[in-house]
């Protein structure tokens, strides 16, 4: 083979990330990712039942509760409760992330080394490997929602204007959840064990993302923290949109929210990230 | 300097002290903290509220210039701090203090420009995806280091072809043994053919052929590529048959840095010797022996036909004209002992008080001292 000096052979250029390099990297991530949730098809059914059951489960309860009250709730009819579970079960799918559980493992085994020692973000890695995930299960979850949709009769009347305002209010929801998380995640550097931080910001995320119940239920002081906090933004306010709960200002405020958030979300990573990288300790590695 | 003149231009000019140089470190510590408590629920209790944390040094504050294409050992003790280092030159971790330049770049900048040119493989860690075929995994180191196709497929086949992995590629790693991995590995870590490389033990736990085959690998990849080379190993052969230069660090210092033959001059302050003696020669000599070579020899082994003997340096062509004359011997050999020992009487001096070691100690102390 020839054998050229180094100075003459061609390097890529690192310094300018691109968005096609991006793009090739996701590509690439993908099919490995793709053939990696296959290798693994028995965990990938489990998360499939677990990401169902939990919407599932407050479905039933608070239809039931709306049809003994005489057929509505908290000024939510059953068939609009169906809605609300049915597409939050939708939207819940595509904003999780687990990350936060795995940061710590990653960390205090030193699996993270490899990762970091790519040129180019860990975030990257991690945004393709939750994106794959999420297409794959999809493919299931959307035909089970369905009929569940059809089978508790949901109720739901969006205007074009929702449908339209869905596809944006979506994909801020997911980046924001994933962002959100991710940095929370960063926690990893600083602690050995993370759990509880994890366990407290679930909790909060249970109650003030609408996981549980429509926000419209809580009391006024729960409304304006999941509104000033991201929680909303990134899970409640899409499924509200969809449902047609939202009048045409609240959807562009809603969007307003999502951006703001997002920016600050990333802000906030790059400084967690920038701090706690440099406490990485890089053990076994 | 071998890297893109655009960026050597920029990245050097930061760096003047690191001169020609492709490694450069100055004064480099690494300080762990590291939470300490004793055992037992009291203490577990006591740490809630007051947590004691003791302070480990794992470098403390080390010197040294690697040039262009030399291959270096980096030689030291569990524990010395040879994989702390690797890890702060190739950008994992951050110093406690100190300053490095590798490539011109401070490496735990973590610059993707630097990342892109250099690799480090640890013979204990994988960075190859465990349940897919390896070649998926180099389709996306491909991607990573963004490594045009032609030139991806051009480099891949070559490093197969060199490393005999055709049969490996196309198996999920977790299906191949520790030797196979190593080898897909290290195909794996040099796709985007790095200038610079750390290697952390990139032989261990493989059978000696495998040894030797990784081995001449490394050595053709520094000739072709004019890469450099900085690499830990627990054998000795790697060593000696890579690295014409070897740096000793021990408890964090360096100790030594120089070539392997110098080490043994400066840190073995004996000789062995062997003699065979004549047939017929049956009368145990040990005591003549032993007083033939006092005081400072001593017999390390001895049978009816002969005894190996271990001599101070100064004394050694007193010792062997004595034993001429005296004894009735048919053949003698003067030799320095072999590396491994050398390396082991370097190692345990600095931690054990084993008679006999003291003058390694002082050694290694006012080497320590002139530094």
């Amino acid at each position: 083979m020839a054998t050229l000096p180094v100075a003459e052979q061609p390097v890529a250029e690192f310094e300018r990330l691109s968005l096609s390099a991006l793009l090739e990297f996701y590509g690439a991530k993908f099919r490995t990712e793709l053939a990696l949730q296959f290798a693994y098809r028995g965990a990938l059914a489990i998360w499939l039942l677990s990401l169902v059951s939990q919407p599932l489960i407050s479905l039933v309860v608070w239809t039931t509760v709306a049809e003994t009250n005489g057929g509505s709730a908290g000024g939510f009819t059953a068939g609009e409760y169906a809605a609300y579970f049915v597409i939050l079960m939708v939207v819940n799918q595509l904003t999780f992330s687990w990350h936060m559980w795995e940061f710590e493992w990653r960390v205090r085994t030193g699996f993270f080394s490899p990762v970091l020692l790519r040129p180019l973000h860990p975030v990257h890695n991690d945004i393709i490997e939750n994106l794959t995930f999420k297409a794959l299960t999809l493919v299931a979850l959307l035909p089970i929602a369905v009929t569940l949709g059809f089978a508790f009769d949901a109720r739901f009347a969006p205007s074009l204007a929702d449908v339209v305002a869905f596809g944006p209010a979506l994909v801020l929801a997911m980046a924001l959840r994933f962002l959100v998380e991710w940095t929370v995640a960063l926690a990893a550097f600083w602690m050995t064990r993370t759990m509880a931080v994890n366990q407290v910001f679930g909790v909060l995320s249970f109650f003030l993302s609408g996981l549980i119940a429509p926000l419209a239920l809580f009391p006024a002081p729960v409304q304006v923290a999941a509104a000033i906090l991201p929680f909303r933004w990134s899970v409640a306010f899409p499924v509200e949109l969809a449902q047609g709960q939202l009048s045409g200002v609240e959807i562009l405020l809603g969007l307003l929210a999502q951006v703001i958030w997002i920016v600050l979300a990333v802000v906030l990573l790059r400084l967690v990230w920038r701090h706690g990288v440099r406490r990485y300790s890089a053990v076994g590695a | 300097m071998r890297i893109t003149p655009s960026t050597a231009r920029t990245r050097e000019s930061s760096v003047p002290w690191a001169d020609s140089a492709v490694i450069a470190v100055r004064g480099l510590r690494k300080v762990y903290e590291v939470p300490e408590r004793e055992g037992g629920v009291r203490a577990a209790a006591g740490s809630l509220f007051r947590r004691r944390t003791r302070e480990v040094v794992a470098v403390s504050g080390i010197d040294f210039a690697i040039q262009p294409g030399e291959v270096v050992g980096f030689l030291g003790p569990n524990g010395a701090g040879k994989t702390t280092t690797l890890k702060m030159l190739s950008g994992l971790l951050y110093p406690t203090s100190g300053e490095a330049s590798v490539l011109g770049f401070t490496p735990w900048r973590r610059d993707r420009a630097y990342l892109g040119r250099m690799t480090l493989i640890m013979g204990q860690r994988n960075q190859l995806t465990w349940d897919i075929p390896v070649i998926d995994s180099y389709e996306l180191n491909r991607a990573i280091f963004r490594i045009p196709w032609p030139e991806y497929r051009r480099r891949r086949d070559e490093l197969i072809d060199l490393l005999e992995i055709g049969e490996l590629v196309r198996k999920p790693v977790r299906n191949l043994s520790l030797g196979e991995r190593m080898k897909c590995e290290i195909a794996g870590s040099l796709l985007h053919q790095p200038t610079v490389l750390f290697l952390d033990e990139p032989t261990i736990g493989l059978d000696v052929g495998m040894q030797r085959r990784i081995r001449a690998f490394i050595a053709d990849y520094n000739e072709r590529y004019d890469a450099t080379i900085l690499l830990t190993s627990h054998y000795m052969a790697d060593v000696e048959a890579l690295c014409r230069r070897v740096i000793v660090i021990h408890h964090g210092s360096l100790l030594y840095d120089g070539d392997l033959p110098g080490l043994v001059r400066r840190f073995s302050p004996h000789k062995t010797i062997t003699v065979e003696f004549e047939e017929g020669f049956s009368q145990a000599p040990g005591e003549r022996l032993a007083a033939l070579i006092a005081p400072a020899g001593e017999v390390v082994e001895q049978s009816a036909i002969g005894a190996t003997l271990r001599v101070p340096k100064a004394e050694t062509a007193r010792v062997t004209g004595r034993l001429l004359a005296e004894l009735p011997i048919a053949d003698l050999t003067v030799e320095d002992p072999p590396i491994e020992e050398v390396i082991e009487r370097v190692f345990s001096s600095g931690s054990s008080e084993a008679p006999g070691q003291d003058q390694v100690a002082a050694e290694i102390t006012r080497e320590a001292e002139r530094r």
